[in-house]
């Protein structure tokens, strides 16, 4: 019988539903492999993961949440960064995690991650790159690199495509990073790190669509786009973020681009109120204890 | 002496192939055996070179297939040895 075959010692096991297993991404999709990830820097770091919570848009990435045994929210398409701005805002003790598409964090919800980003509210934000918009069928998106060919595009894209880390820089984040799905470890320890960091990170992982997009454009399978990467990605950290596009079949440059400092929304929100009303502001419990979610006692 | 060992739970892999290809001393390969959704899916054919660095249960998409140091796996021996890797398992699963 095949639960017998389920071996109880998996350690990421406990941060699934695995009641929901199998999962619905297509073999050689880097999805899982990157959810994979994300419970191993669970488990890694010191976090009380009842503090956390998960929020995804829609799309193949945005079913993370429900993968996810935690707190976890499938909002509607675009709006899972105002779902988690109005979660952190009303909680600031949670650890508001957003995992979802580039489509769906760049295009339809585009406006609401650059502005979550101006007002540096305190966000992870996890986003998985396939280049395409996967679950509607592939059509182009606005991280879909020129010369491609889409649902939408079957001569070749020609539309100029965003640049994630140098929008995301732009816009205001304090911690901006870059790995393909090859990079396990280092997905691992840039989850880890942007835990206890305060204020609006963003990951952008590069991963394989074997069914939509590498296959369209004759790619291979999701093994051949982890060996393209293997071969491709080159580490520079604090690159400028400019120079990181990503192309067909270029180079990918991959590492930790931005990791700066500034006042987050509550920081700036609590000053402002504390120079205009003096005495007359008194700060909730809720506030004070912000500080418990990061974790910086192991680091 | 394997410093590690290796499970595979066969009835969730997708036979992507990521283990087989980014296991850095070379214990699994694809076997020829199906499971029941007609994949193919790995087993340790090396399991001697096994350092249970648990690299394949990172790259898995699937959550098919872990590693572990022997020293943690001293408990797991007593029980059968590889119930869920051998590829004759897999086929007798289906
Ligand atoms: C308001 C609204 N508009 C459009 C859609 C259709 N839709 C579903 S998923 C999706 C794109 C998802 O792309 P992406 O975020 O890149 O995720 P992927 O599937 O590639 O992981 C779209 C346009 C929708 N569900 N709701
Ligand atoms: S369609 Fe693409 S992104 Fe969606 S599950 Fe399949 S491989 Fe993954
Ligand atoms: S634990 Fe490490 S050495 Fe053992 S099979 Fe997995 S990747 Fe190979
Ligand atoms: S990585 Fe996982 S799904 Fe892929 S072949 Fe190995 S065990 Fe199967």
């Amino acid at each position: 019988m095949s639960t017998d075959l389920i071996h109880p010692g998996n350690p990421v096991e406990p941060f699934l539903r695995t009641d929901r297993m199998p999962h619905i991404w297509c073999p050689g999709c880097g999805i899982g492999t990157t959810v994979n990830c994300f419970s191993r820097a669970l488990i890694e770091s010191c976090m009380n993961v009842n503090d956390m919570a998960i929020v995804s848009g829609i799309g193949c990435t945005g079913r993370v949440a429900g993968y996810v045994n935690l707190d976890s929210f499938h909002t509607t398409h675009g709006r899972a960064i105002p779902f988690a701005t109005g979660l952190k805002l009303a909680n600031p003790k949670r650890q508001v995690v957003v995992y979802s598409g580039d489509g769906d964090l760049f295009a339809i919800g585009g406006n609401h991650l650059i502005h979550a980003a101006r007002r540096n509210i305190d966000l992870k934000v996890i986003c998985v790159n396939n280049l395409i918009y996967a679950m509607t069928g592939g059509q182009t998106g606005p991280a879909t690199p020129g010369d491609v060919i889409t649902s939408t595009a079957p001569y070749g894209t020609f539309d100029p495509a965003f640049n994630l880390p140098y929008l995301t820089e732009a816009a205001g984040a304090v911690y901006v990073a870059r790995w393909t799905t090859f990079h396990v470890r280092q997905i691992t320890k840039t989850m880890q790190e942007m835990f206890s960091k305060k204020g609006f990170c963003f990951l952008e992982i590069v991963s394989p669509c074997p069914t939509l997009y590498q296959r369209r454009n004759k790619m291979g399978d999701g093994l051949d786009t982890m060996k393209y990467y293997k071969a491709m990605s080159k580490v520079k950290h604090g690159a400028n973020t400019k120079d990181v596009p990503l192309s067909r079949q270029g180079e990918i440059i991959v590492g930790k681009f931005v990791d700066i400092e500034r006042p987050n929304y509550m920081e700036l929100m609590r000053n402002k109120l504390h120079d205009s009303l003096g005495e007359q502001y008194v700060e909730t419990d809720e506030l004070t204890c912000e500080e418990a979610t990061s974790c910086s006692d192991c680091s | 002496m394997a410093r590690g060992t290796v499970q595979i739970v066969v009835e969730r892999c997708k036979a992507c192939g990521f283990c087989v290809e980014f296991c850095p001393t070379k214990v699994l390969e694809l076997s020829s055996a199906f499971n029941s959704k007609g994949y193919h899916p790995p087993h340790a054919v090396n399991p001697d070179k096994c350092s249970g660095c648990d690299l394949c249960g990172m790259f898995c998409p699937d959550f098919a297939i872990y590693g572990f140091r022997m020293k943690e796996a001293k408990a797991e021996a007593a029980k059968p040895e590889d119930e869920n890797s051998a590829p004759e398992e897999a086929s007798s699963a289906s």
